[in-house]
């Protein structure tokens, strides 16, 4: 068979036409929108996602709810809604790590890598993508919430807070979903090892029931890992006080523990994962 | 004339295997260099080495005259990369596609989008670059990554095994594709275990194995280098076949092998037309009826042979590659 000899064109500027590489927020943007388009595209999870929350929700307020005792005068809707309402981004964060390994092991990450672009963008610009379905999963649960039958009569500035709060663990929580992702080998790895970490942080925490009534050994665990204090910041601030919501400490307290716990967080995780992203083996 | 990749004494190890062992390669601008080796030669380790994601244990290695170790953004702004998946987005178009990645190039929205619709004429994409990728056919979404690797206008091409697991039709369209861009100046260096793809689209061949090159040239040189002509003769009858084993063996410089399908025994000489007449008159005074004989060149898989010892395709030149290549 006969090879292929063209002759040589001098290397021609067009070839070397702006390939400068994207700034930092435009490759974060152009990330992202791939992200969203990615999630609003794909309807059934989009839908299985909301049903999946919405089954939990159903499953405590009408199951499990009858026999849960809550604390004083809080009927249990009101005491878990807003444990529930800090709760979901957990559930919605395992597809995002099936997701990021998904990137990783198809060959996108390796494309994005050798472009001429900060590859910290890429990591900041999935994060933010990860935010924004965050918080568009918080809009539908919320909704749930009421339609179910909660009601808050907290002011509206503490109402802000709780959701302002929720986001910021969220955020938070977003790169550890990355992280996982990243280190995961395939995207179903990632799912279950996700899985193994949102099952004891919601479950043995104050999300579903009052923290003391678990197990005298499973108390101080609940008492001593992030959700915990997280669900008890929302909680006060959506019942308006400590004590309509049953908790020991100030809403102060709550949500300065909650804020040392994500900041945290974020800058532990938010560091792996960009450093592993980002390294050339 | 600066080299389009220059490697010297380039080694990595990956875990235990030596992925990459002092290698040595020089590949020239204006042509296709293809990467020629069996699973695990380290043609994939090459090309991410090339595509600054990951970092040799040592040696230098140069891009367009840029060190990939101390200037890998300039690197970066220099090359294209189409991996072995096609890491196109389902759930965008076509378009879409290319216009994210043009964008990640650094073209503004205007020019994006202008070179995005280029692209997809250039790859007869453009009645379908509307239609989300997850309608698309594999052919269409390996023509599409190629697209996205090409939007950025690179200098320097890396396709790596552009064609594993397409039928016939979507691999003579791919090579088609990649022979148009070479005549626009891109120069490709391209992996592939199939060596009907480097005869038929590269104009250099490095013949890799072991982390190391093995030999370089152009196929003819390749083959001439590996020296030996090979005598292929069909017998009319396929009980002959061993007589014509017999025969060759005569003037074979190793054992004549046969294939039953195709109903032909052939070997590796050292002369030509004279050894060729000796096994016509063997032949003849046996009695065996010939429908074909013929002097031939060897294949790529025979110099590959030649030089290790060891069959490229080990089940036959026409099996698919193991799609897990490294």
């Amino acid at each position: 068979m006969s090879t292929i000899t063209t002759p040589i064109p001098t290397v021609a500027a067009p070839y070397v036409r702006s390939r400068s590489g994207a700034s930092f927020t435009v490759a974060a943007r152009a990330t992202a929108r791939r992200t969203i388009l990615q999630f609003f595209r794909t309807p059934q999870v989009l839908l299985l996602a909301t049903i999946q929350s919405a089954f939990v929700l159903f499953l405590f307020r009408y199951i499990f709810g009858g026999a849960i005792d809550t604390i004083g005068p809080v009927p249990y809707v009101d005491f878990l809604v807003p444990g529930y309402l800090a709760t979901t981004f957990l559930w919605n964060g395992m597809s995002s790590a099936a997701g990021i390994a998904e990137d990783s092991s198809s060959g996108v990450h390796d494309r994005l890598r050798s472009l001429p672009i900060p590859r910290t963008a890429v990591m900041v610009g999935r994060s933010l993508a990860d935010m924004a379905l965050t918080s568009w999963g918080l809009l539908a649960t919320t909704l749930l919430g009421f339609a179910v039958g909660f009601r808050t009569h907290a002011s509206p500035g503490a109402v802000v807070a709780a959701f302002a709060l929720i986001l910021a663990a969220g955020y938070a929580l977003t790169w550890v979903f990355i992280t996982l992702g990243l280190v995961a080998r395939n995207a179903q790895a990632a799912q279950s090892m996700a899985f193994l970490l949102v099952m004891p942080l919601t479950f043995v925490s104050s999300a579903y029931v009052p923290s003391h009534s678990l197990p005298g050994w499973m108390q101080p665990v609940a008492d001593h890992q992030p959700i915990t204090p997280l669900v008890n910041a929302v909680r006060s601030l959506m019942l308006g006080g400590t004590d309509a919501a049953g908790l020991g400490h100030t809403t102060t307290y709550w949500v300065a523990v909650s804020l040392g716990w994500w900041a945290a967080i974020t800058a532990v995780f938010a560091g792996l994962a960009v450093s592993r992203f980002a390294r050339t083996r | 004339m600066t080299p389009i990749i220059e490697a010297h004494g380039l080694s990595k190890r990956l875990g235990r295997v030596r992925a990459l062992d002092d290698l040595e390669l020089v590949a020239l601008p204006g042509r296709i260099t293809a990467l020629l080796g069996p699973n695990g030669a380290g043609k994939t380790t090459f090309v991410s080495a090339v595509a600054t994601l990951l970092r040799p244990d040592s040696g230098e290695l140069r891009v367009a005259g840029f060190d990939t170790a101390t200037e890998p953004r300039r690197v970066r702004q220099v090359i294209g990369l189409a991996g072995q998946h096609a890491s196109v987005e389902p759930a965008m178009t076509g378009r879409e596609n290319l216009e994210l990645v043009a964008r990640l190039f650094g073209l503004d929205q205007r020019a994006s989008r202008t070179a995005a619709a280029e692209v997809l004429e250039r790859l007869g994409l453009t009645d379908t670059g509307d239609r989300l990728v997850r309608t698309y056919s594999g052919g269409m979404r390996r023509r599409l990554d190629l697209g996205a690797s090409l939007v950025g206008r690179p200098r320097l091409l890396l396709l790596d095994e552009p064609t594993t697991g397409l039928d016939p039709r979507s691999r003579m369209e791919l090579w088609d594709a990649i022979h148009r861009l070479v005549a626009d100046g891109t120069d490709v260096l391209l992996t592939t275990q199939y060596l009907e793809e480097a005869d038929h689209l590269a104009r250099d061949v490095v013949i890799i194995d072991h982390g190391r090159v093995i030999e370089t040239g152009t196929p003819d040189q390749l083959k001439d280098r590996a020296g030996r002509n090979v005598i292929e003769v069909r017998p009319r009858a396929a009980g002959d076949l061993v007589a014509v084993e017999q025969a060759l063996a005569a003037v074979a410089t190793e054992t004549p092998r046969s294939d039953i399908d195709s109903q032909r025994a052939s070997a590796a000489i050292d002369g030509g037309a004279e050894q060729l007449a000796h096994v016509v008159r063997l032949l003849d005074e046996r009695r065996v009826t010939i429908d074909d004989i013929g002097l031939r060149r060897p294949t790529l898989d025979e110099v590959f042979l030649a030089l290790t010892g060891q069959s490229l395709a080990p089940s036959g030149p026409d099996t698919e590659p193991a799609a897990d290549a490294a």
